[in-house]
């Protein structure tokens, strides 16, 4: 976060071309009249950024034990109690030793075949950090304090035995946790990727005849799999050169008529959409929370169902499905949120 | 192939050997039945239907100017949408939606097609209240609106995106049947937009210091990248134009980088902020996601270029052939490291090859598309492309990148594409070695 204005200024050259037009600028102003210049406090409300050297890392701190506290508030309707569920995101938490801690390698990551989680990958605790102050919880980012966002770093380190539960992480010893990150060593730049002009590490060479034995196919879908994807008939062009091939020859000729316009959209669907219901809930399948058919067959008889969901979904709550909590919607409107569950009421 | 000669409809052509009875059979069949044919190409002993009968659109008259502000596809070109990978993600907000390249021609892919993955949902971001900061080591910070940019010299370039992980589900094994989803996370727009050099330049920035620069998007994510100087000053742009259009709100309506030859992550949309610095950043997705996991356990960070590459897109897994004879074999092949040289396609599984014919435009980091003919003789064949890059680098099979990289980097899968055609015609994804 620090400001470069005042740095020592090298004077902006592209190319030798360019550099006639450098000359000009100090004529001449250079797009005159177009942008302005940023004030600090703009400056500073944007720029949030904490880098892999802890450069722009705010002063600020938080226990394991605080952290512990937000996360069961803010983070477990998603990640689960303890950073492992599965849900939502592959799990946060798991998969290294004591071992690892000490060599900055995390081995399982050679071995191969178990999950990959956050832990496991983690080289740079600014990461941590910087993403969870940037981006969570999921569905309200950039809520959360400095000092909240120390905690629950805290609290996911805990839960990954790299630190312990009396810890309290701050701006003073993130470099120290650094310095355990099991997998602070896992990361190379050593490759040709980084920029267009970098050497490739496959070299394959371009034979036209006869080339190498007759080929064998090593790897193809297995029958029960191709249908994964939907039916291929509904994915293709109805003439054309090639067809579809058909997963099921009746839906292929339910579409010889040309197809109706799609119906108009719900617009509580639509709400439930834009309100980001749906990414927990669906109509049928129940996800991290119950299918809205559930819950309309639940309270199928309830007179008072209505009042009692809006409720529910403006503060949130678990218990009721399971111990997943609801986050609260405590920002819905009254009116939307009627129309929401009088929606999800209606699910058959 | 399941559908029988006694459903026939014109969508879905019976197999070349069922075909045959099925032929001597239509004859007989009643006008409706046969009109129905005559898409198949089968036609009665007077004529085509279709030509002796006049339709309605000869006979009555259409529709008026204007009826549709924003002209939308055919109704017939339906089945062409945008689509989920089922089971891929696990919410829609962090999602991929897949073009459907089977279905598409040239190299520009229509506004509504492109692909789309977000990391916390879209928006639709009202441009008056866009700001672009740009800061760090610059002479002056500075704050550019919408009306400022658009003030800007400005160019309009074609340009591939795709994203790191395309093809990511193939480094193991088959896993998805057709090109929508083991290519689909490609697409190529023309760009409208300022070259990020320009406003380096107006900002004064301190190239000999300043080697990186970030990027960071206005969404909830707040996705940031980091772009090497070299590649700022080259051909990076701030863009607000594609195909002729704005941005769509997907694709990062009112601004998005484009970084040609880079994968689609640091194209950075909604772009709100660009920092120069004296060293990369390490954000997230340069730490935990888009670094590839070699053998050895090592992951590669910062692995941005987008290879060589290349896929026929027709024929491709889940079609199916009409039946022997002439077919135009077509396809897509692109480098992040500049122009397309050749493309060769086999039909034997990679023993013989021949040079397809490249259709102009031909450019840099951008997708070229490929024909050649192909006499289908009836029986089995393996079809597949490959791409040189005027670099002299050649595509190589996917058991060359996996004797470097493993199965598990995810990541920057550029392998020669195989689709098997049985011998009733049916197209489907294989791997050969
Ligand atoms: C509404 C659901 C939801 C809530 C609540 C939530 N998260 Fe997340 N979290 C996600 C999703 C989804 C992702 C993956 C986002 C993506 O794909 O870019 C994620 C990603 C993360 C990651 C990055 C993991 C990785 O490997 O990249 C961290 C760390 C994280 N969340 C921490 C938190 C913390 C701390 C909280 C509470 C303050 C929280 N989350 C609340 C849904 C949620
Ligand atoms: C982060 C995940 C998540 C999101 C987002 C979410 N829900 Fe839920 N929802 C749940 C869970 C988990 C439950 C089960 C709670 C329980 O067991 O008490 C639930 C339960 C419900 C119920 C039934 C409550 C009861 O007591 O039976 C309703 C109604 C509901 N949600 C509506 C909504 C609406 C409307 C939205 C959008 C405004 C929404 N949900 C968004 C996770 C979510």
């Amino acid at each position: 976060m620090s400001r470069w204005n005042n740095a020592k200024l090298v004077v902006f050259a592209l190319a030798a071309g360019a550099c006639v037009q450098a000359a000009a600028q100090t004529a001449k102003p250079l797009y005159p009249g177009v942008g302005r210049a940023a004030t600090n406090a703009e400056i500073a409300a944007w720029d949030i950024d904490v880098r892999g050297d802890l450069k722009g890392l705010p002063p600020g701190s938080g226990s394991v034990s605080r952290g512990e506290t937000l996360w069961e508030a803010k983070c477990t309707s998603c990640h689960g109690s303890f950073g492992e569920s599965n849900q939502m995101f592959p799990p946060l938490i798991g998969g290294i030793t004591p071992e690892d801690i000490k060599t900055g390698r995390v081995a399982a990551l050679a071995k191969g075949g178990e999950q990959r989680t956050t832990v496991m990958k983690l080289s740079r605790i600014s990461t941590l950090w910087d993403y969870i102050n940037r981006a969570m919880p999921w569905n309200a980012p950039k809520t959360l304090t400095a000092d909240e966002v120390y905690a629950l770093t805290a609290y996911l380190l805990n839960q990954g035995n790299i630190v312990p539960d009396s810890f309290v992480l701050s701006d003073k010893n993130m470099a120290e946790v650094q310095a355990r990150l099991p997998n602070r060593n896992g990361l190379t730049r050593d490759h040709g990727l980084w920029d267009t002009r970098g050497k490739p590490d496959v070299s394959a060479k371009a034979c036209m005849k006869n080339c190498g034995p007759e080929p064998r196919i090593t790897s193809s879908l297995p029958d029960h799999a191709r249908g994964s994807h939907g039916d291929f008939v509904e994915q293709n062009r109805l003439f054309g050169p090639v067809r579809a091939v058909s997963l099921s020859g009746g839906a292929a000729v339910a579409a010889v008529t040309p197809p109706a316009a799609a119906p108009a959209a719900d617009p509580a669907q639509a709400l439930a959409v834009k309100a980001g219901c749906m990414a927990c809930h669906t109509a049928k399948q129940r996800g991290i929370g119950p299918a809205f058919a559930e819950i309309a067959a639940k309270y199928r008889a309830d007179s008072g169902a209505e009042n009692k969901l809006m409720a529910k979904v403006k503060s949130g709550g678990q218990g009721v499905w399971g111990n997943i909590p609801m986050p609260p919607f405590a920002n819905l409107q009254e009116q939307d949120l009627r129309t929401l569950v009088r929606w999800i009421l209606k699910t058959e | 192939m399941n559908s029988k000669p006694a459903a026939p409809t014109g969508q879905v052509r019976p197999a070349p050997e069922d075909r045959r009875g099925f032929l001597k059979k239509s004859l007989t069949l009643s006008g409706g039945a046969v009109a129905a044919l005559a898409g198949a190409g089968v036609a009665r002993a007077q004529g085509d239907p279709a030509i002796l009968k006049l339709p309605a659109h000869s006979t009555g008259l259409g529709q008026p100017v204007a009826a549709r502000g924003y002209g939308m596809p055919s109704e017939f070109e339906k089945n062409l949408q945008r689509r989920e990978s089922p089971g891929l993600t696990r919410a829609g907000q962090s999602s991929v939606a897949f073009t459907p390249l089977q279905g598409l021609f040239g190299i520009i892919t229509p506004n509504g097609l492109h692909f789309e993955r977000h990391h916390q949902g879209w928006w639709d971001i009202d441009p008056r209240q866009h700001r672009l900061m740009v800061h760090g080591l610059v002479r002056e910070s500075r704050i550019y609106n919408m009306d400022d940019l658009m003030r800007l010299p400005s160019v309009s370039r074609i340009h591939f995106i795709e994203c790191g992980a395309n093809t990511g589900m193939e480094w193991g094994n088959v896993a998805v049947p057709t090109v929508q989803y083991t290519h689909g996370m490609l697409s190529c727009c023309e760009f409208t937009g300022v070259p990020l050099s320009k406003l380096l330049e107006h900002c004064g920035a301190d190239i000999k210091k300043g080697r990186y620069v970030l990027a960071e998007g206005a969404d909830g994510s707040g996705l940031t990248r980091t772009i090497g100087m070299d590649r700022a000053l080259d051909d990076v742009i701030v863009a607000w134009g594609m195909n002729g259009e704005f941005l769509r709100p997907e694709n990062g309506y009112p601004l998005r980088l484009v970084v040609p030859g880079v994968q689609g992550v640091s194209w950075v949309k909604w772009l709100r902020r660009l920092e120069v610095g004296d060293k990369p950043w390490d954000t997230r997705e340069e730490t935990l996601h888009y670094i590839d996991l070699m053998p050895d356990g090592l992951h590669r960070q910062y692995s941005s270029v987008q290879e060589c590459k290349s896929v026929i897109t027709t024929p491709s897994g889940g079609q199916v052939l009409l039946n022997k004879g002439q077919y135009n074999v077509t396809g897509l092949a692109w480098s992040g490291r500049g122009r397309v040289r050749r493309v060769d396609v086999s039909f034997d599984g990679g023993r013989n090859w021949k040079e397809a014919r490249l259709e102009n435009p031909v450019l840099t980091k951008a997708l070229t598309r490929f024909n050649i003919d192909w006499v289908w003789n009836g029986g089995p064949a393996i079809l597949q492309s490959r791409a040189i890059d005027d670099t002299g680098y050649v595509q190589p099979k996917i058991a060359q990148l996996r004797a470097v990289r493993g199965t598990r980097s995810i990541y920057h899968n550029n392998a020669i594409q195989s689709w098997l055609v049985a011998a009733n015609g049916e197209v489907s994804n294989v791997q050969v070695e």
